[in-house]
């Protein structure tokens, strides 16, 4: 329990100085479908890098700028965020969003250790700028299904995707 | 041809077939849309407005007219998530979420196969992944049954099905007793991902040597080497012959060729010559002359 409680502050202090200062995170006991054992270190490294993802989509999709995209996503997640800033420049559109609270279970380590796929129930706040017009804020809890696959230094985002609660 | 706006008709009224709306809200749509299907949003009230369908994968914008419906015919969204329609009128917005889930037919396949050579005869020696996607590279987390298929040389199948949870589903397979290369398919529906995985024979079993002589020397020979499973073990496998005599020892390391290994050494009376391959360990022969 005291581990536990350790690795999810140990996480959100790790959290803080990447992603966004507010959010919180809990880090739910793995729930792995897997042979292959899931090293403390790899889950804190996964979970860190993801948790900085979002510093990467924030500011890609507040300044329309996919090249933002590159240090935390890839393949089919990066396609996807690219697109949507592009069809936000294309109609003159911003969004910022910003995340308050992350639960992250991890949920497969496939076993040849190349890929992790965790479960994050998250809210954040969604505003929509359109020229000069600003939309309200809006509040969103979500369930996002991630996978991510590792980089030469890191773990990158290669499925970034809202499922059904 | 035809059928065409049949299908985009029948689409169209079974994604208005559970509509929501937010309480008092304008805005009355599916609260689900399968991606790629059209939909429609009905727009209450009267006037100019915009509207915006805003989520991380896709970004629309439509001029509407309230006490209108504004129609997405089929492909218009795509990439599943969570998504926001905004209704922007002139004094007031209004916000409507929704979601667009995957495709229910599968049509791709991320399939992560590991090693590609391994040794005969290994149990769970190889391992898939598969993660499940649709045609817009959605992932299909809904659980979807995967046979995975390790066909050996012999044409003997492995087959195990599994279903996947959170999209992804996993298995392990034993490396068969044959050498050669197996064929490791995933397969949902009719979509399929292969990989080719190469079965080496594995380490030397039982060997053994003989020695006869040969002028001043002795010449050592080994039987053809195979492994537990009657595999010949590759040429090139070396093979160390060891000669312990009194007062010293002399070694020869020599490759396998054509399965056999072959050396001459010098055949102390009263040496002890033994065999090795790797840590596999053959048999000792004492020489006296």
């Amino acid at each position: 329990m005291i581990r536990s409680t350790l690795f999810v502050c140990t996480l959100f202090m790790a959290a803080s100085g990447f992603a966004s200062a507010q959010a919180t995170v809990r880090v739910e006991p793995a729930n792995l479908q897997s042979p292959r054992p899931l090293p403390e270190q790899t889950q804190t490294a996964a979970i860190r890098d993801y948790l900085k993802s979002w510093q990467s989509l924030r500011a890609a999709l507040e300044q329309n700028r996919s090249d933002l995209l590159d240090p935390a996503f890839v393949g089919t997640a990066r396609n996807k965020l690219a697109e949507t800033i592009q069809q936000q420049a294309a109609l003159g559109i911003r969004t910022r969003y910003q995340d308050s609270a992350h639960d992250i279970q991890i949920v497969f380590y496939s076993p040849e250790g190349l890929s992790i796929e965790l479960i994050d129930r998250v809210e954040y706040d969604v505003q929509v700028f359109d020229h000069d017009r600003v939309n309200p804020i809006q509040h969103i809890s979500a369930r996002y299904v991630i996978v991510l696959t590792p980089a030469e230094v890191r773990w990158r985002v290669r499925v970034f995707q809202a499922a059904l609660k | 041809m035809r059928t065409r706006p049949l299908i985009f008709l029948t689409t169209m009224a079974l994604a208005m077939l559970q509509p929501v709306a937010a309480q008092e809200s304008s805005l009355t749509l599916p609260k689900t849309v399968e991606a790629g299907s059209a939909f429609s949003i009905h727009i209450a009230g009267s006037g100019k407005a915009a509207l915006y369908i805003v989520g991380l994968g896709q970004v629309l914008k439509r001029d509407v007219e309230a006490g209108g419906t504004a129609f997405f015919p089929a492909g218009s969204l795509y990439n599943a998530g969570h998504y926001l329609a905004v209704l922007a009128g002139n004094s007031s917005t209004e916000t409507v979420s929704f979601d667009v889930v995957p495709a229910t037919k599968p049509a791709e396949l991320s399939f992560l196969a590991k090693p590609s050579r391994l040794p005969v005869g290994l149990h769970d020696g190889i391992t898939g992944a598969v993660y499940v996607f649709d045609a817009y590279h959605n992932l299909i987390y809904a659980p979807t049954p995967v046979s995975f298929e390790l066909t050996s040389p012999s044409g003997a199948v492995q087959k195990h099905v599994v279903a996947t949870r959170d999209g992804a589903a996993w298995t392990a397979m034993d490396s068969t007793a044959q050498q050669g290369m197996d064929r490791f398919l995933a397969r949902v529906d009719e979509i399929s991902n292969a990989r080719v995985i190469g079965q080496v024979p594995g380490d030397p079993c039982g060997l053994k040597m003989s020695a006869r002589q040969s002028g001043q020397a002795i010449l050592l020979a080994t039987d053809p080497v195979r492994d537990c499973n009657g595999n010949a073990v590759p040429d090139g496998t070396i093979v160390t012959f060891t000669e312990a005599y009194s007062g010293g020892q002399s070694t020869v390391d020599v490759p396998l060729k054509h399965g056999i290994a072959e050396a001459r050494m010098a055949g102390h009376s009263g040496a002890t010559i033994s065999v090795a391959s790797g840590v596999v360990v053959g048999n000792q022969i004492r020489w006296e002359k």
